[in-house]
């Protein structure tokens, strides 16, 4: 990315993401059954998905090191990872704040298990293992070809997960944001918070990109001065 | 002169130049025969294994004491003691090449594929051997009493199989990393949440208290293993050469 696209595009997401803070607490209504805390949806799930994404772009670009070996694909493999690992955390963190106020508020329960909070809990242990892996080995081109074999690895169960834990487990995760029963049903049904809330996506989306090519840029400059 | 390492490396090849599966085979066995006869001459990781077991298990029966512990947990437990004793015992199947000094000799004596094969088949059986004392030990011990031997069977032997699976693979990875030991349970860990997770629900539908055939789990549990090794065969030859 040019550095006048880099500069383009933070602007255009300091202003993006300012309106979606403001529109999220002034413009979307309180939702029926959970009232202000339903907008932390806006807030949450774009995490989330930005923390998954951020997981595939690593093990791609990790199937791609494999391919040609040439270590800029690592380097882009271990950049998305860095920013997955934020967004997970992110993401445990919001979610976990959800889940407390929400259906713990009586119980006064932080952490539950259910399917999404396992499967998010399990993308960080994933995003820590690579890491731990990658610090671990000296040598840098078989840091590169262990941590894309991990990460493809990774990837393979993911689809087990999703399969294996809704079964084994009740959901107190709101199934479905768009319908159905329930005081965590419906977040997303009033128009102006599927507005705010798409607009959010794209926008961390965004947040994601910038800071992916940013610190892309870093970790090039870096391995140029080293080799001088 | 004929040093030890060259003289193995002699004794793996294929006597014969057959080709085609029984071949292979042939090499895989080989190499599984090796990796038996120097773990019977030392019986580190087999020691390592039974005993974090036994130790294990005699925590917590001292631990529960009269109390009688239900079929769930009694299942969970049971994958857990099995879980951590293969993270103490089968990590070290890449590690030992390494320490003797064998990994030339053994890349040039057999392709990626057989030497996964045959160190995959020596962690099976490894398997095999901890489970051959735990499940006495815990029905022992621990009072477990299984209502469906061909269901708690079947869960045993196909978890056994994926969690092989999955673990081969990563002590390849471990074994050209430091901090080896802690690093493959870290590693290992995220990868087989999925097994752990079928297994124990396979295993609590065979003790009886809950209703349930188990189909579903079963059939996970064998996909799962399916999976893992075909995607480590795909992988090995990565970690494996240089």
């Amino acid at each position: 990315m040019s550095e006048n696209t880099s500069k383009a595009l933070k602007i255009a997401l300091l202003v993006g993401q300012g309106l979606i803070l403001v529109g999220a607490y002034l413009w979307v209504p309180p939702h029926e059954g959970l009232g202000n805390l339903g907008r932390i949806a806006i807030f949450h799930i774009p995490t989330a998905w930005v923390a998954t994404v951020a997981f595939l772009v690593a093990m791609f670009y990790g199937i791609q090191y494999l391919r040609t070996r040439r270590l800029d694909n690592d380097l882009r493999s271990a950049a998305s990872a860095e920013l997955g690992l934020l967004f997970t955390i992110l993401a445990t963190i919001t979610g976990t704040i959800f889940g407390r106020f929400t259906w713990g508020l009586q119980s006064g329960i932080w952490w539950n298990w259910d399917p999404r909070e396992t499967a998010i809990f399990v993308l960080l242990l994933i995003y820590g293992a690579y890491f731990a892996l990658r610090s671990a080995v000296a040598d840098e081109e078989r840091r590169a070809s262990l941590s894309a074999v991990y990460s493809i690895l990774a990837f393979v169960t993911v689809p087990f997960l999703i399969f294996v834990i809704p079964r084994v487990m009740f959901s107190l995760h709101p199934e479905n944001a768009l319908a159905g029963e329930g005081a965590t049903a419906g977040i997303l049904r009033n128009p102006r918070t599927m507005i705010i809330f798409l607009a959010s996506l794209v926008s961390t989306t965004g947040i994601y990109i910038w800071t992916y090519s940013l610190r892309l840029r870093l970790g090039q400059l870096e391995r140029r001065l080293l080799e001088t | 002169m004929e040093t030890r390492s060259s003289a193995w490396a002699r004794e793996a090849a294929p006597k014969v130049a057959a080709s085609g599966f029984s071949a292979w085979m042939g090499e895989v066995w080989a190499v599984f025969v090796k990796d038996l006869r120097s773990e019977l001459r030392t019986k580190y990781a087999l020691n390592a294994i039974v005993m974090f077991a036994v130790v294990t298990l005699t925590a917590v029966s001292f631990a529960v004491g009269q109390f009688r512990v239900s079929t769930d947990i009694l299942a969970a437990l049971f994958w857990i003691v099995i879980f951590f004793a293969a993270m103490s015992g089968l990590g070290r199947v890449f590690i030992k090449e390494e320490e003797a000094g064998t990994v030339a000799a053994l890349r040039l004596a057999a392709s990626p594929s057989v030497v996964y094969a045959g160190k995959l088949l020596f962690n099976v059986v490894l398997l095999a051997l901890l489970e051959a004392v735990v499940v006495p030990l815990f029905i022992f011990l621990m009072g477990l009493s299984v209502a469906n031997w061909l269901l708690f069977l079947a869960i045993l032997v196909l978890g056994s199989l994926g969690l092989a699976g999955a673990t081969t693979i990563i002590a390849a990875i471990i074994a050209k990393a430091a901090a080896k030991g802690e690093l493959f349970a870290v590693l290992s860990f995220p990868i087989l949440l999925p097994l752990l997770v079928t297994a124990m629900g396979g295993t609590r539908l065979a003790l009886g208290e809950t209703m349930g055939l188990g189909g579903g789990e079963v059939r996970l549990l064998i996909s799962y293993a399916v999976v893992m090794i075909v995607a480590s065969f795909m992988l090995f030859d990565f970690v494996w050469s240089e």
